[in-house]
Parts: structure tokens; C-alpha cells; sequence
């Protein structure tokens, strides 16, 4: 099977894009991931998006990112997998390359929050959960959060603050992030005084919902794949693993059991073992999904993995400011995830660099690990 | 307008109506296909007893645009006495504190105004605190 590169990378600032719409956005990744790999012959767009056909009321994403972007003639379709529809578009895109179906495809996450304004938004958001069964009863994402933080605090006797660690690092990172929504640290005063979204999960522990569009240019190509010039990334394994959409059928709600298959599964393709990561990518989209995905990978036993992240040396987590403080534009966050992990492991990270990185894995999820797809990157020296 | 869903799911949203398993006797809500506990084909309806305890509850404090004339409401996952666990609002709470562990049964209440005033209102199953019950 062919190898699969990554020959370009491009992202938008995240935030509120009043004034661009899902063309506009998506033309500026995409255009900018194909100028780094010196303009190659594109076989394919792969789209991730969650919102467009609610929010925008647009679909067939890639006959209107192509057309806009004179991507003619390219084969295109949208990967929706909820919030890790990113995560969903890098897999197809690997798959294809992989396979030697195609050589060269460029993969875009979109999303635009920002078509909608007021309280519709949260209700097309909610489309994301069961909508018979969740939803219907005024439940949302932050409600399936706020559920499962209320009840590990009560059963790990976790203290008020116990869970502020991730939002509070993930604060210090995108400091540095010139894409990053907010660019500011927070202190433990800021994150205890915060607004209540569901309680008991306050305005620090949910990532904020933005616009942005990010995008990857996959080669099997070994030229093109050395045409940016960068130091040379391989995307090393993919894989995805489903537990129940509804938080509800599960026999232990606090158990993320399709973070464990897909963190295995990535990891057997890889050959790699979690403890060879320097980067680990966690899925902040609330603090809590967090602190369960450590303690589904293992690092930290049940009721722990909120220490874990407080006391953690062993591998750098949200290097970029992760969905908090990056800004969570849903569909395209598991392509941000990418191309972020990019720039690290080319050295290219600024003041956020971990040093010496060769290796890192990346998860996006969707709900409460209802649906969870991992990627694995290392430096090719 | 959601006339057909709504219609489709009234033996769910007033009578808790799911299903036991043919081969294994689970009892199963929402009703499916195939029954999680042995993979088998599941069809028998079943009305659960809609008595059960709250397994975690959170209160919104923003909320999707139907369910604004509610705010701030209490969401909870309820395990019912026969297995399954159900997400619901809690009602009729007073000034009573929710706990979790706290015994509740369910009652028939308006969920939501379909788009707003005027719309059609949506009636389904919420869950209170079991009448007489002592903390």
C-alpha cells in the first residue's frame, strides 16, 4: 500500500466570519494547502462539515467548494460523522491515497456557525444528539456534558475546580496560536467565577462554537510530498471506532468504550504503543470528554484521569489551544487537529513547540464518543 | 412541522411503551431492531413501569429555541427499575433539591411549542419526585 504524505496544509483564523460564507472560508484553506505543495493535479475533495444543510441550508458542500475554488473535474463528497466529521474527511482522504486510488487529495473541513443567529443555532447543533430521544426533551451537547461531569463528580468526589486543568492549558497554548479564537491565559479565579451552561459544567468547561475552515493536501507522491520544502509528515494510521449515539443505552455512561477501540485500533496499524506519542490531541470539546478519554486510553485509572492531566509530563496535550481556546468550529476541527499536529511535528510550532516531536495521535469524537476516529503522524526524518 | 414524528412516537412519549427481548427478556427503551443485551431481533412491546432514580441530572441554563419559554429546566438520565436508563426533564420539583439516587416516577407533561407561539404543542413523559417520598 502506498504511504500517504502530507504535502500542504491551510487554515482560516477561527472565529465569527460574518462576512465570508462556506465558499469563501473553504477557498482560503484550500488554495493555501495546494500553493505550499507547488499547484499538483488534485484527484479529490473530501468535505468535512455538521451544520451546512441546517444552518446555511446548503448541501453538496463539494460541487460548491470546488466550483468556487476551480477545482473542476475533482471526485467530491461530504464525510459526516457529527462534531468529527473533519476527522471523518482526513480518513476517506487516507483511504484514498492509501489505496492507490488516488495520488494526490486535498481534504477540507468547514463549518460556519455564524448563517444562523440566536437561540436556532443550538437547536441545529442538538441535531447532532438523538434527535427522538435527547434533543426532543430540550437536551443538548452541553446537557450530555453537563450529565456525565455531574455525575463523575459526585462519583470520584472531584472538587469544584477539579476539572479546570485542560480549559486552563489549553488557554496557555493559544496564546500563541495566531488562528486562535481566544488568545488569552485564564486563571483559576477566571475559570471558578465563570457562567453556568449546564451545571455543573460552567462557560470554561465547553469549547465556543466559531466559523473556520481547514484543509490538508494528502500525496503518495514522494516529489510533491517535498515540494513545500517543510520537514516531511506521514499520516501513519486512521481508524474509528462507535459506541451508542444516545449517552442513554449505555450499560456505564462514564465509560468511553469507542475511545479505547479507536486509540487500539490506530495504534496496532501504527505499530506504535500510546507511550511512544510526544503529542496527544484529546477531544476537548467539554472538559469532562477529556478527562474520560485519558482514563479510556489508559493513562489514568477511573476517577483519576482529571489528576492526570493537572500532574501530566509525559506528553503534550492541546499544543495549539485545542477546541477551547482555539475556537470549536464542529465539522472542521478534526482537520484543524491536523494541520496544527502538522506544524509541530515540522518544527514549526513557535513559542507552543514540543520539543523533539516525531510522533502524535489525534482524536476528534463525535458526542460523547458516540462515534470516534483517530489518526496517528510522525516526522519522517 | 413534525407532524409524522410526533405521531410515530406517541406510544414512547405517553406510555413509555419498549419492547422485551424475545430470547433474553431484556427490557428495552427506546424500542430498536436488535436487543443490545443478546443481538437478537427485538419486537414485543413492552410498557415499562416508569418508575425509577435519577442517575445524574444538570440544570440548562441556555437552550435550543422550542424550549426557551422553559428556562432554566432540569435534564436527567432516570434509570428505570427494569434496566433501561431514559433522558428526560424533571418536573414538579417546588423547592425541592434534586439528588442523585432520588426516587422518581413518570407523568405525562408539555414538552415544547413546535416553532414557537401558536405552534403545535408537543406532549411527552417528564419525571417527578415519587410522590411521599422522604430524602
Amino acid at each position: 500500500m502506498d504511504k500517504v504524505y502530507i504535502a500542504g496544509i491551510g487554515q482560516t483564523a477561527v472565529g465569527e466570519h460574518w462576512n465570508r460564507s462556506l465558499a469563501n472560508l473553504s477557498a482560503q484553506a484550500v488554495l493555501a494547502a495546494i500553493h505550499e505543495a507547488g499547484d499538483p493535479q488534485v484527484d479529490a475533495l473530501y468535505v468535512g462539515n455538521l451544520l451546512a444543510a441546517s444552518a446555511s441550508q446548503q448541501a453538496n458542500l463539494g460541487s460548491l467548494i470546488a466550483s468556487n475554488a476551480g477545482l473542476i473535474g475533482v471526485e467530491t463528497f461530504t464525510a459526516e460523522a457529527g462534531e468529527a466529521s473533519g476527522a471523518a474527511a482526513l480518513r476517506m482522504g487516507y483511504l484514498a491515497v492509501r489505496s492507490g486510488y488516488a495520488r494526490t487529495v486535498l481534504v477540507v473541513g468547514v463549518e460556519k456557525t455564524t448563517d444562523m443567529v440566536g437561540s436556532g443555532i443550538d437547536s441545529v447543533i442538538a441535531e447532532s444528539t438523538d434527535y427522538d430521544f435527547e434533543a426532543m426533551q430540550g437536551l443538548t451537547p452541553a446537557a450530555l456534558a453537563g450529565l456525565l461531569m455531574a455525575r463523575y463528580m459526585r462519583q470520584y468526589d472531584v472538587p469544584p475546580d477539579g476539572l479546570s486543568a485542560l480549559p486552563m492549558l489549553a488557554h496557555a497554548h493559544a496564546v500563541y496560536n495566531p488562528n486562535a479564537m481566544y488568545r488569552r491565559a485564564i486563571s483559576i479565579d477566571t475559570y471558578n467565577k465563570a457562567a453556568m451552561v449546564s451545571d455543573p459544567l460552567n462557560m470554561f468547561d465547553a469549547a465556543p462554537y466559531a466559523d473556520g475552515a481547514a484543509a490538508v493536501l494528502l500525496t503518495s507522491d514522494a516529489e510533491i510530498a517535498h515540494m513545500s520544502g517543510k520537514a516531511l509528515v506521514e499520516v501513519r494510521a486512521s481508524a474509528g471506532a462507535v459506541d451508542t449515539l444516545a449517552l442513554h443505552d449505555r450499560p456505564d455512561a462514564l465509560i468511553f468504550s469507542a475511545v479505547t477501540a479507536s486509540t487500539q485500533k490506530a495504534l496496532a496499524l501504527a505499530g506504535m504503543v500510546l507511550q511512544d506519542m510526544d503529542i496527544y490531541e484529546v477531544w476537548d470539546a467539554f472538559s469532562i470528554y477529556g478527562v474520560l478519554s485519558v482514563e479510556a486510553n489508559g493513562l489514568a485509572a477511573r476517577g483519576n484521569g482529571w489528576r492526570w492531566i493537572a500532574d501530566n509530563k509525559d506528553m503534550a496535550l492541546v499544543t495549539m489551544g485545542g477546541n477551547k481556546a482555539r475556537g470549536f468550529p464542529l465539522g472542521a476541527a478534526g482537520v484543524y487537529q491536523v494541520v496544527e499536529t502538522a506544524i509541530q511535528l515540522r518544527g514549526e510550532a513557535g513559542e507552543n513547540q514540543v520539543e523533539g516531536a516525531c510522533n502524535a495521535l489525534i482524536q476528534a469524537m463525535g458526542g460523547p464518543a458516540s462515534n470516534v476516529i483517530t489518526h496517528i503522524l510522525s516526522r519522517i526524518e | 412541522m413534525e407532524i409524522p414524528r410526533h405521531w410515530r412516537l406517541q406510544k414512547q412519549r405517553y406510555s413509555l411503551m419498549g419492547e422485551e427481548c424475545p430470547h433474553c427478556s431484556a427490557k428495552i427503551f427506546p424500542p430498536r431492531d436488535v436487543c443490545p443485551e443478546c443481538g437478537g431481533e427485538a419486537k414485543e412491546p413492552y410498557r415499562l413501569s416508569g418508575r425509577g432514580s435519577v442517575y445524574s441530572y444538570t440544570t440548562m441554563h441556555s437552550a435550543p429555541s422550542d424550549f426557551e419559554e422553559s428556562l432554566p429546566y432540569t435534564i436527567a438520565l432516570v434509570k428505570l427499575e427494569e434496566g433501561p436508563t431514559v433522558t428526560a426533564q424533571l418536573t414538579d420539583l417546588g423547592e425541592r433539591e434534586v439528588e442523585i439516587g432520588m426516587p422518581v416516577e413518570m407523568v405525562t407533561r408539555r414538552i415544547k411549542e413546535d416553532e414557537g407561539k401558536h405552534g403545535m404543542l408537543v406532549y411527552g413523559y417528564k419525571f417527578r419526585p415519587v410522590m411521599g417520598s422522604v430524602r
